[in-house]
């Protein structure tokens, strides 16, 4: 059957605009949208196109790549167990905009060309800001004006990029980009702003942990991960993305130490992420690719876990803090037991899914022989069970005891973490089907009696490290300057000055204007002439209306005659 | 809260009987992998149990570094707050 006619993405995004229409509507919405939009991305094979002409371009709103449908399939999966995991809760707006967000996000994945990846990107922008918005307090609507800001900027700077590609090349063709001209470099800054690459790195930690319990679950996967799919089409093998991804890896762990907010501390491990895949695409080896594409679909699966059970605790417990936090694991032991589960994936734990992802990798970068590079890699991985792997689930669940004994979280919540936690350790051990799916053959053994003694070895004394330097991670009630200092702070202050200065040039040159005026007034007749109409002082209204009514005239001039 | 009355997840007892655990998993991590051969890149990872202390040092440091680092970028919770409607609402 290759009669795939409508874009899956698309179905999503216009089916959630029926989700308004009744909470039982929704909620079977929440479930048919997704498992139909999974049919139709299979029922094309790989190198399926749909095209059609627009303004004398060849639009393909449908491209099947295996790169696309692998990304197609986790987005797809990640709206579904989402929809499971937020439905009580969540509401309607959140779940509307959260699909809308989920489908532009699948249009891109499937996008065979330019102007469908931007437009899908835009609505991507959209949704997502509204699912920070449906958090519904000031916070949160003040980081999502924050972030939409961000995400128009990098829509711009990928709008002039794809403008001028267009004009030098005449190719609308999403494809393997050579760096040429300022065009390309603009349409990549555009994807590594949504990649949150430096320097714009701080809206991840900024924007999603304002969005509800459940907002955030949502959040992590789509934006950021598009991003690396649309890299691992447009930029493979593109040196410059080395450093970027490392500088992520870096700036992700040692943000996470400093950090107190559980949700923050998982949202810059996105980023900490993010640049292993990143690095993964500037490698480019079909190994490195691989491993870029198997790690953003293994960590979807277990950032959204592990937001989960932090969605679960800040619902249960209405707190957010590490210092406020500690000791749940009593009363709340499944979200305890499953969110371990997901700081062990993160970790790339042996007989979890990172283990079987990110390695690849690692293994890339040693078999490139980029010695500082695979050093890099091996000292974030142990960095990585240091932030995420202990840090989260031992300052929310373990450390001291905080006196709360909230409820265990809800039944539909935690069947939602269930079925990721089963697919993180199901993948891990068995990562074939993972495999199979992948861009490139797969040609990798991860269980080796070597990889797994070094494995050990790495994390369970980044472990012992953690537990040694306990006392100098004591939480502190505060947060840490990033880039986004620049325009929370220094901007306004800038702004606020430089009107201020203006204001007062602008009631000088006023004042001197007056003086001047009562000068003339006082040594001129003008007091005597105000008895004739036309020599009175008119009210600025009228002037208005006379000029309104004049440039009325010319326009009635300009059409008729 | 006497020691009876804890969780017996966080019992003195406890707390020491996992830390003796622990410790004889990182011997037989590193007893292992004496035994094992490591496919050498670079020269340095058959050094003896090198992703141990490579893994705990660099930990170390990035604590370490997290820690000065912080000196410089810690601020207040509400440091961003003190501006008031810096973005107009």
């Amino acid at each position: 059957m290759t009669e795939l006619l409508f874009p899956p993405g698309l179905l999503l995004v216009i089916g959630a605009l029926f989700m308004p229409m009744g909470k039982n509507i929704r909620n079977a919405l929440l479930f048919i949208l997704p498992v139909l939009c999974m049919a139709l991305i299979w029922s094309a094979p790989a190198g399926y196109v749909l095209s059609m002409p627009f303004l004398g371009f060849e639009l393909e709103p449908i491209k099947v790549t295996t790169t696309g449908q692998l990304f197609a399939t986790i987005f797809t999966l990640m709206a579904l167990v989402g929809g499971i995991f937020a439905f009580r809760t969540a509401s309607t707006l959140e779940l509307t905009a959260a699909f809308v967000y989920a489908g532009s996000a699948i249009g891109v994945t499937l996008a065979g060309d330019l102007i469908t990846v931007f437009i899908f990107w835009e609505i991507m922008a959209i949704g997502s800001t509204l699912v920070i918005w449906a958090a519904g307090h000031d916070d949160a609507y003040r980081a999502s004006i924050r972030y939409l800001m961000i995400h128009l900027l990098g829509g711009l700077f990928l709008m002039v990029g794809i403008t001028g590609h267009v004009v030098e090349t005449g190719s609308i063709r999403f494809e393997a980009l050579s760096l040429d001209s300022i065009s390309q470099y603009l349409i990549l800054a555009g994807f590594l702003v949504n990649a949150g690459a430096p320097p714009f790195s701080a809206w991840i930690a900024d924007a999603y942990p304002e969005a509800s319990p459940s907002g955030s679950v949502f959040l992590s996967a789509f934006t950021t991960k598009t991003a690396v799919f649309t890299l691992l089409v447009a930029f493979p093998g593109t040196w410059i993305l080395i450093p970027i991804g490392i500088y992520m890896i870096f700036y992700g762990i040692i943000y996470a130490l400093l950090e107190n907010d559980m949700r923050r501390i998982l949202a810059y491990s996105i980023v900490n992420q993010v640049g292993f895949m990143i690095t993964g695409i500037g490698i480019g080896t079909e190994m490195a690719l691989n491993g870029a594409a198997a790690h953003a679909f293994a960590h979807i699966i277990y950032k959204a876990l592990l937001l989960m059970s932090a969605g679960a605790v800040l619902y249960r417990t209405g707190k957010r803090r590490c210092t406020d936090l500690g000791g749940l694991f009593q009363s709340m032991p499944w979200t305890t037991l499953l969110g371990t589960i997901g700081a062990l994936a993160i970790s790339s734990f042996p007989f979890t899914s990172g283990f079987v992802t990110k390695s690849m990798i690692a293994q890339s970068a040693a078999d490139q022989h980029m010695a500082i590079i695979w050093f890099s890699l091996a000292a974030a991985s142990a960095g990585v069970f240091l932030h995420a792997g202990i840090k989260f689930p031992w300052f929310v669940f373990f450390q001291k005891d905080s006196g709360m004994r909230p409820a265990e979280a809800p039944r539909n919540m935690l069947l939602a973490m269930t079925m990721f936690a089963v697919l993180c350790v199901g993948l891990g051990v068995f990562p074939q089907p993972l495999y199979d799916i992948l861009p490139y053959p797969v040609n990798y053994e991860p269980y080796t009696a070597a990889h797994l003694v070094a494995q050990f070895q790495l994390l369970l004394f980044a472990g012992l490290a953690f537990f040694v330097m306990l006392p100098m991670m004591k939480r502190t009630l505060t947060i840490s300057l990033d880039f986004d200092w620049f325009y929370r702070k220094l901007l306004p202050v800038i702004s606020q000055q430089t009107i201020n200065s203006v204001s007062s040039f602008a009631n000088m040159l006023t004042n001197v204007a007056h003086n001047l005026l009562q000068a003339v007034c006082n040594s001129s007749q003008i007091k005597n002439l105000s008895r004739y109409h036309l020599a009175e002082s008119w009210p600025t209204g009228s002037m208005v209306l006379w000029i309104g009514i004049i440039l009325g005239g010319y326009l009635l001039l300009d059409i008729y005659i | 809260m006497s020691e009876q009355d804890k969780h017996w997840l966080v019992r003195e007892e406890t707390i020491r009987k996992l830390w003796i655990i622990f410790i004889a998993i990182l011997a037989l991590t590193v007893i292992a992998g004496i035994f094992v051969h490591q496919h050498v890149h670079f020269g340095i990872e058959d050094s003896f149990a090198f992703f141990s202390w490579y893994g705990f040092i660099t930990c170390i440091g990035m604590v370490v570094f997290a820690k000065l680092l912080g000196f410089f970028l810690k601020r207040p919770e509400d440091y961003y707050h003190d501006t008031g409607n810096e973005d107009g609402k």
